[in-house]
């Protein structure tokens, strides 16, 4: 299919327009404390053009954080579906992998891509702010594709 | 007649209106966004955020909520956008096609344009069926009443000395001490008009997520945005044209845009310094020191 200059334009603005909504699945906050740094002064996602939203209508990447727990469940399929797409879903931290040390537990299902499909992983526990930042920009760089 | 009508044309599309507001309205976005940043300690976004920003909503999926009438989905951020855009045009600043075109009366039709997209947003908040967007419109709806004190004084106040509601005779009215006192009553009105921080109730991410825009994505969110940007636009160019004096043999346009710059530091350097007030703390300030403004360059206007 050959590309437009609308298409290209799109992609480019995909690319350095990601927004992001955070939702915790269970976790032990210990990776929405390294989220929080990506927005402040050291780091500084905006030079990236990465906001984080409050609803995720308004999102690109959906940042899952936690082992995805019994209740969580419901909760993070429903947020997947509100998003429009194109969408991109990165799973930070180990727990959204495999569960991690709360894997084989009565209360938790273990492994988030059993419910969501996920296109990046960030291993860690946590990640450092430097590595959710490339998560991030290697999402908006799979958004622009999509 | 004709040419009338391309002339009109050519203000609502191109200059003063949808493109050149658009790219005007991205700029101003971005200055404001890299303002704060700095004044934050961070880096701030690069200058073409705000327009990939906005092609980037364009290019999303529309996702209708259920239960939401499609046509008030998509029909208030467009009733929004081309309120704005005509304002936009009806506003004599340099190179407007549509200048001669002014008639009397415009400046109350440019009032009640600049209205729309507050009334839109609070329609789009009741009609969402989010209790967070119901929230939102409930307190845009009421700080409208409080800002819209002292802006509708200070616009009224430079219509009585030209005698006139015609925009290009309230214009010509020669600068004064009315000038000052409509100017204190404006500058109390805008931060409230653009929702910056300490007046950023409607908004209030902490509070209620993103208030009337909670259930909006896609096209019709971008218009929203669109609309934002444009009324920001319109703000500084009904300031520069009405309550700025422009001195001989300095280009119209470098007017414009400094007092765009100066009006985005302003708002933006409060924004960064306050933290947001309670919906009756607003309220109170307005009826307090809105009207004391708004009553000075009444009186200012009576009596010179």
């Amino acid at each position: 299919m050959p590309m437009t200059l609308w298409d290209r334009l799109l992609a480019l603005a995909r690319r350095k327009s990601p927004w992001v909504y955070v939702v915790n699945a269970g976790s032990c906050n210990g990776c929405d404390i390294e989220i929080a740094p990506c927005f402040s002064p050291r780091y500084d996602a905006e030079q990236l053009g990465v906001l984080r939203q409050g609803s995720p209508k308004h999102a690109d990447i959906l940042l899952i954080t936690g082992p995805l727990t019994l209740r969580s469940r419901a909760a993070v399929s429903a947020i997947y579906e509100q998003m429009p797409s194109p969408k991109v879903v990165v799973a930070v931290g180990s727990c959204p992998a495999t569960g991690n040390v709360f894997a084989g537990s009565p209360t938790v299902v273990g492994g988030v891509a059993s419910v969501v499909p996920i296109d990046i992983y960030v291993p860690g526990c946590p990640p450092r702010p430097q590595a959710i930042l490339e998560g991030i920009a290697q999402a908006a760089a799979l958004l622009a594709r999509r | 007649m004709s040419s009338e009508v391309w002339r009109a044309g050519l203000a609502v599309l191109l200059w003063p209106g949808l493109v050149g507001g658009a790219l005007l309205s991205w700029l101003y976005l971005w200055l404001g966004r890299k303002l704060l940043a700095r004044l934050q300690g961070r880096y701030g976004p690069p200058f073409y955020q705000p327009c990939f920003d906005f092609v980037k909503l364009l290019g999303k999926q529309t996702v209708v909520p259920g239960g939401v009438n499609r046509l008030l989905f998509y029909g208030l951020p467009l009733v929004a956008v081309i309120s704005v855009v005509v304002a936009l045009a009806l506003i004599p600043v340099p190179g407007n096609p549509a200048r001669a075109l002014s008639f009397t009366g415009d400046l109350i039709l440019l009032i009640y344009l600049l209205e729309m997209p507050a009334l839109c947003d609070v329609l789009a908040g009741y009609g969402s069926r989010s209790l967070y967007g119901q929230v939102g419109a409930a307190r845009e709806a009421l700080l409208a009443l409080g800002y819209n004190l002292p802006f509708l004084a200070a616009v009224i106040a430079l219509a009585l000395p030209a005698g006139s509601f015609r925009l290009v005779d309230v214009q010509a009215v020669a600068y004064g001490p009315v000038h000052l006192a409509a100017t204190l009553a404006f500058l109390l009105a805008l931060p409230a008009r653009l929702k910056c921080n300490p007046f950023s109730i409607p908004n209030a991410e902490q509070e209620i997520v993103a208030g009337t825009h909670l259930e909006y994505n896609g096209v019709p969110l971008a218009l929203f945005e669109l609309a934002h940007g444009l009324e920001l636009v319109a703000l500084v160019n009904l300031f520069a044209a009405l309550f700025v004096p422009l001195p001989a043999g300095v280009p119209g346009g470098l007017i414009y845009l400094l007092v765009g710059v100066g009006l985005v530091a302003l708002t933006t350097g409060l924004a960064a310094a306050t933290a947001r007030i309670k919906l009756h703390q607003a309220f109170r300030f307005y009826w307090r020191w809105g009207a004391a403004a708004a009553v000075l360059a009444v009186v200012v206007a009576a009596i010179w």
